[in-house]
């Protein structure tokens, strides 16, 4: 009995504690809101975070979508071998990559390089004052730290996840061709088959939407960080695993609403 | 122009910090607060400049309710206070002469050229010249408080809040931090509130002193009266007899 009597007790803490954060949460929405207002605090460092937010992660975002490709390609030939058409790999290529595998991984990817930096930044700003010193120095410190981070992280994720849809068929074109004895001509024509424009919008949507996610929830955790190195360690941990989960959860949202 | 706290009370979590906190900082005045550590001295500080609002209680700063002040308001008060922080605070991305110059960047009419020069004239103040484009990792604990205060006199605030502006400072270090404490108050009248646990400092530098005990004020009245007061609780703090306050009721 005592032990049901301290589970009951502990989801209870833990829901309060989600409710808080929550609320948290939507406190620091409604003052990135307002903070746009204030340009001449967020728009001098916009593109030094779309640099580092952006261009930065290019590389980790084509070392995924890479073998992404090649993997998807050998999979699809696997599967289909014998049953289905060979120029198919190239349709479950093109497909795959642009409405999951490239806005998803990516987003996974970038949650760990981009969402652990800046909760580790702010972070330790907030412990060691440099907030409140903000703060006295009358800068408002959500436009001054959250509202280019989140930017960035909203346009910028798009491009990385185009350029990583590109490279991950264009390896499983690669793949097609020197694996698995198809000509590109094969490749393009399944490629071709399905193909909709509305995909590339779909993958750029899905994507925008993990970039506000992981910026919005490392500055989150980062604005909220105490108790010294441990403190910063726990909120940049917080920060990659909610915002897998949300990634995950907005996944299956995107699916659900927009492909029908 | 004052800074006055009325009944201020502050909780984190069960922990009571100020329980019924009063205590007015007249226009002019350097006023030193003491007590020991986890005694409310640091949160009362906060509450001066709106990093903190009290659970109950108010706040006045140049007669203005400071928690009940919106963003905009509370940000034009702001620039008005300079705030010296215990561990300095710095910026870590940014040179020293962009620390300093930072809280020069929101105030109107500033050019750049100006800007430079006041960053230059307050690291000439603290003795830091030659560390402008140095970055705060590569000066010394000392030579990153005294960068603190630059920032903090760089806007020429009519209030100066001081959290420990000595602790972990050698002693010639100390001496030229507690003279421009002296100058900001008697050469341009900034009103000041020190936070302290180095006595000498204390009396050297302050028209007043107030010490924090339990959240609320055990003690407040000038050196002289600091010195002569029998109360075993300011008593053992001062001479570091911590017997002596046990004594105390």
């Amino acid at each position: 009995m005592p032990y049901m009597v301290d589970a009951t007790r502990a989801i209870g803490r833990t829901t309060l504690r989600t409710v808080a954060a929550v609320g948290r949460f939507g406190h620091l929405a409604v003052d990135a809101g307002r903070a746009l207002r204030k340009g001449s605090l967020w728009a001098p460092h916009l593109v030094g975070q779309m640099a580092k937010i952006g261009v930065a992660s290019v590389p980790i975002a084509l070392f995924v979508a890479l073998f992404t490709g090649v993997v998807l390609a050998l999979q699809a030939a696997y599967t289909f071998t014998g049953a289905v058409p060979q120029y198919f790999v190239g349709t479950l290529v093109g497909k795959t990559m642009l409405l999951e595998l490239g806005p998803v991984l990516t987003g996974l990817a970038l949650s760990g390089r981009v969402g652990a930096a800046i909760a580790a930044e702010i972070g330790a700003m907030r412990v060691t004052e440099q907030i409140d010193a903000l703060e006295t120095l009358a800068y408002d410190p959500v436009a001054y730290l959250v509202v280019p981070r989140v930017i960035a992280g909203a346009t910028m994720f798009p491009v990385v996840v185009i350029l990583a849809d590109a490279l991950g068929i264009s390896a499983g074109l690669g793949t097609a061709v020197l694996r698995l004895d198809m000509s590109a001509f094969e490749f393009l024509k399944g490629l071709r088959l399905f193909f909709e424009s509305w995909d590339v919008w779909f993958s750029v949507i899905k994507s925008a939407s993990f970039g506000l996610t992981v910026t919005s929830v490392g500055c989150f955790f980062g604005f909220h960080a105490s108790g010294g190195a441990e403190g910063v360690g726990r909120a940049t941990t917080r920060a990659v695993v909610v915002s897998t989960m949300i990634i995950l959860a907005l996944d299956a949202f995107w699916a659900a609403t927009l492909l029908k | 122009m004052s800074i006055e706290l009325f009944d201020v009370e502050k909780a984190f979590g069960k922990t009571q910090v100020l329980n019924r906190l009063t205590l007015t900082i007249h226009e002019g005045q350097t006023v030193s607060i003491i007590g020991g550590s986890g005694s409310g001295k640091s949160t009362a500080l906060k509450h001066m400049v709106g990093l903190l609002r009290p659970d109950d209680g108010e706040v006045y700063v140049d007669e203005q309710n400071v928690s009940r002040l919106d963003q905009e308001s509370l940000y034009q008060l702001r620039r008005n206070v300079g705030y010296v922080f215990q561990f300095a605070a710095l910026f870590d991305s940014m040179t020293i002469a962009e620390n300093v110059g930072m809280g020069l960047k929101r105030m109107p009419d500033m050019s750049g050229d100006a800007i430079d020069q006041r960053v230059s004239e307050c690291l000439q103040m603290v003795d830091l010249e030659g560390t402008a484009e140095k970055l705060p990792s590569e000066l010394s604990g000392g030579q990153r408080k005294r960068a603190g205060f630059a920032r903090a006199i760089a806007t020429r605030p009519k209030y100066m809040l001081y959290d420990e502006p000595t602790t972990g400072l050698d002693p010639v270090t100390t001496a030229v931090i507690d003279e421009l404490i002296v100058r900001m108050s008697d050469e341009l009248g900034v009103t000041g509130v020190v936070i302290t646990h180095d006595m000498k400092s204390a009396f050297r530098i302050s028209d007043r002193i107030a010490m924090l005990y339990h959240g609320g004020i055990r003690f407040e009245g000038t050196p002289d009266e600091l010195r002569m007061c029998e109360d075993p609780v300011v008593k053992g703090f001062i001479e570091g007899r911590p017997k002596l306050m046990r004594l105390a009721p």
